[in-house]
């Protein structure tokens, strides 16, 4: 029993030091916790000066890659609410976490927990799960915030949430819920005007990453570089790839800044394409912090080229 | 949103209407203007009501997974080596242990939640052994408490130990085809588990510091150090099996484990543990095993699917076994006297993630046993000195499969110099496994 003891004598020697560490925040704020930064740009605009968001992937990181780092198990364990994409976005990463995190207040069905693709009507939804496909998501693509009647519902489902797991600060959420919806009519119509000269003009993609934006704006996603979905390009696949963009005039190929650009200007330089910087979240670029700035500058980015490349 | 939009004209218009008319007239047109911004407030409020009361349209009709995930990870080798009998180098469970072809890991793993209060673990290994003899194994079966308060959390049934990096990792997670050498010297070749409870408190500080402390059967063959049927190996005498008489006679294994973001792209993890229990070379005879571990990983902050990334990992383990005075297993008449053993060892790695699904290693590792083996009438290969440097390289076709080929140079002490190759195929089938950290 002697090292039962000593063990003892150790642990609660470091209680002290552990309990003063901690510094009380300064004001009541709910903590909510998005697993991605377009998540977390949407609970900002929703919660303002009510809430404090953390993302856990970085902007510039492919979310269906994030590193389980111990510190976003802290990070999880003091949330009050998070927000997920869910449709297995978040599935390599996310289990562990919540399970070394051990914070109810976060459990699937509980108010603090929203998953962003309830509700939404997901494109690309496997008929047969079978991973000769590819690495397709069993519940379909994940990547739906691109199309902003999407973005509707997801917003909607955090005021709700955020008033639930926060009631004394339901007049805000949904004041801001009713601010945003407003602009988000006024942004949605400037983009469907802005893009409506391009309807049925043809993309070529890295990943299949932008089909809600090609539906929502009618655009054609004529080849992606992957063959599959996370199957790296091949150089007989890319032959077939670059054949297409010259028999159909394809002349833009979108990326996100964790796919590879060298492939995509190689096969831009054989095409007379242009390769066009498309972070899907936030801050990457400048002046992108919020969801509108950065669907302003995906919308104009993808318009100008289209425009010169006409 | 049009009525928000009704609502702002509105509100221009009774500003620039009260600037120019007369007193009497304005408050007239005011009140006029304020019942119809009250209209048109209502108006709004019912429409968001309606949007925010809506029920979210109903969820699609098919979840992914049922009750719970089903996965089963398959694992063969082929390895060569200039020792005939590779199962004296290889000697982890998991290894191939003759020179040809080997299945040694075929595991079927169930995973899922039990109820809003534990989720539930279950590992079960089908290996074929050196003669092609299927063997199966309960490997691990456990509940995990989900809601307890305190951020505390308790984990029963059957588990491999927190103790280091490795030595909870099942094979198909680690960066070699083989374990390091001084997880084989201290618990063995299946690695430390045992039956038992474990508890973990997070502690309340603003970087992760975790604490637990499993309480474990002592005795078995996973408990290699403790109570174990095959100790001979270690103090050479005749193992003496008893009962347990109380709870001193169980193994302890606390952990204390940190982390820090030493920037947006270094993590650094340092770990100490302990493993503390009876052994079987006497009746009061006790084993400490102290460890220290330390991982550090660098990734790009464009990774793509994870690479480019660079990690290093190292353990250090400390043994130090209290054999009591025991009667030699190969001597009956020997009497061995009453020694502390002491054995160490460390392993450092390095991995290096070149670019998507291409992985470099390199490996250095050595374990030593001193004390009294110079003494004894034996002298027991299990605690000889022993150097190994391994190179590898993994290609992963896709998250689900890879190839892995690996080159061991090996030097043990009394015995001399030699070479393995091994190539190593693992394919997955099924629940996508997540990446622990
Ligand atoms: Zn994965």
């Amino acid at each position: 029993m002697t090292t039962l003891t000593h063990l003892v004598l150790a642990f609660a020697a470091l209680l002290p030091t552990a309990g003063g560490v901690e510094a009380p925040p300064p004001a009541k704020l709910l903590n909510v916790v998005a697993t991605t930064p377009d998540l977390a740009a949407l609970a900002r605009a929703i919660g303002g000066a009510a809430v404090d968001v953390k993302a856990l992937a970085k902007p510039t990181e492919d979310p269906h890659f994030v590193d389980a780092k111990p510190s976003l198990v802290v990070t999880l364990n003091r949330a009050d609410m998070l927000i997920e994409g869910g449709a297995e976005l978040e599935m390599g990463w996310l289990p562990p976490l919540l399970e070394s995190a051990r914070n109810d207040r976060i459990a699937a069905g509980s108010p603090g927990r929203v998953s962003a693709s309830t509700g939404i009507r997901m494109l690309e939804v496997p008929t047969s799960f079978d991973r000769s496909k590819g690495d397709v998501h069993s519940m379909g693509n994940p990547h739906f915030l691109l199309d902003p009647v999407n973005v509707r519902l997801v917003v909607t489902q955090i005021a709700q949430h955020m008033a639930q797991v926060d009631p004394a600060s339901a007049a805000l959420f949904r004041d801001n819920l009713k601010n945003f919806l407003a602009t988000l009519e006024v942004k949605a119509a400037a983009w469907q005007k802005e893009l409506e000269p391009f309807r049925g003009a043809k993309i070529v993609t890295y990943h299949k990453d932008f089909v809600y934006l090609a539906e929502r704006y009618k655009l054609e996603v004529a080849e992606t570089l992957e063959p599959k979905p996370g199957i790296e390009p091949s150089p007989i696949h890319l032959a077939a790839v670059i054949g297409t963009m010259r028999a159909q005039k394809v002349r833009v190929i979108l990326v996100q800044p964790f796919q590879n650009r060298k492939t995509a200007e190689t096969v831009a330089r054989q095409t007379d394409a242009v390769v066009l910087d498309m972070p899907q979240q936030p801050g990457v670029k400048p002046n992108t912090a919020t969801y509108f700035d950065l669907m302003d500058s995906l919308v104009h980015t993808l318009a100008t080229a289209l425009q010169e490349k006409k | 949103m049009r009525p928000m939009f009704r609502l702002g004209v509105l509100l221009c218009l009774a500003g620039t209407a009260g600037a120019q008319q007369s007193p009497d007239s304005t408050a007239r047109r005011q009140q006029r203007m304020l019942d119809s911004l009250a209209a048109a407030l209502t108006a709004v409020q019912g429409k968001l009501d309606s949007i925010s009361s809506a029920p979210p349209p109903a969820a699609p009709a098919r979840t992914s997974g049922a009750y719970m995930n089903v996965s089963f990870v398959g694992l063969t080798d082929f390895a060569w080596s200039s020792e005939k009998d590779l199962g004296a180098l290889q000697v982890g469970d998991h290894e191939p242990h003759v020179r040809g072809f080997a299945i040694p890991n075929a595991e079927l793993a169930l995973d899922g939640t039990v109820d809003p209060y534990l989720k539930a673990f279950v590992n079960i290994v089908h290996k074929l052994d050196a003669n092609g003899e299927t063997g199966v194994e309960l490997e691990e079966m456990y509940f995990l408490t989900t809601s307890l308060p305190h951020n505390l959390q308790v984990k029963g049934g059957q588990f491999f130990a927190e103790f280091g990096r490795q030595n909870p990792q099942h094979p198909h997670s680690w960066a070699f085809a083989d374990q390091p050498l001084a997880l084989n010297r201290m618990f063995g070749p299946e690695g430390l588990r045992s039956q038992g409870l474990r508890v973990s408190w997070l502690l309340p500080t603003s970087f992760y510091t975790e604490a637990t402390v499993a309480v474990l059967n002592s005795a078995g063959t996973t408990t290699w150090s403790f109570r174990s049927d095959e100790s001979a190996q270690i103090h050479a005498g005749a193992p003496v099996d008893r009962a347990v008489r109380g709870v001193g006679d169980m193994l302890y294994v606390p952990r204390l484990a940190t982390s820090v973001d030493l920037s947006e792209t270094q993590t650094l993890l340092f770990g100490v543990s302990g493993a503390f229990g009876p052994n079987n070379s006497g009746d009061a005879a006790k084993t400490r095993v102290y460890g220290a571990d330390v991982y550090w990983k660098w990734k790009s902050p464009t990774a793509r699917k994870g690479f480019p990334f660079v990690a290093f990992q190292g353990e250090g383990l400390v043994r130090r076994y209290d054999a009591a005075s025991r009667t030699a297993v190969d001597a009956f008449r020997v009497a061995l006297p009453a020694a502390t053993l002491k054995d160490d060892g460390a392993y450092a790695q390095v991995q290096w993630g070149i670019r998507p699904m291409l992985v470099a290693g390199l490996r250095a590792e050595y374990a030593t046993g001193n004390g009294v083996v110079a003494e004894t009438p034996f002298t027991t290969a299990e605690r000889a000195n022993r150097n190994r440097y391994s190179t590898n390289l993994t290609w992963f076709p896709t998250e689900y499969s890879k190839f892995r080929i690996q080159y061991n140079y090996d030097h043990r002490a009394w015995v001399g110099n030699d070479h393995t190759v091994l190539l190593q195929f693992e394919f997955l089938l099924g629940a996508h496994a997540a990446h622990k950290f």
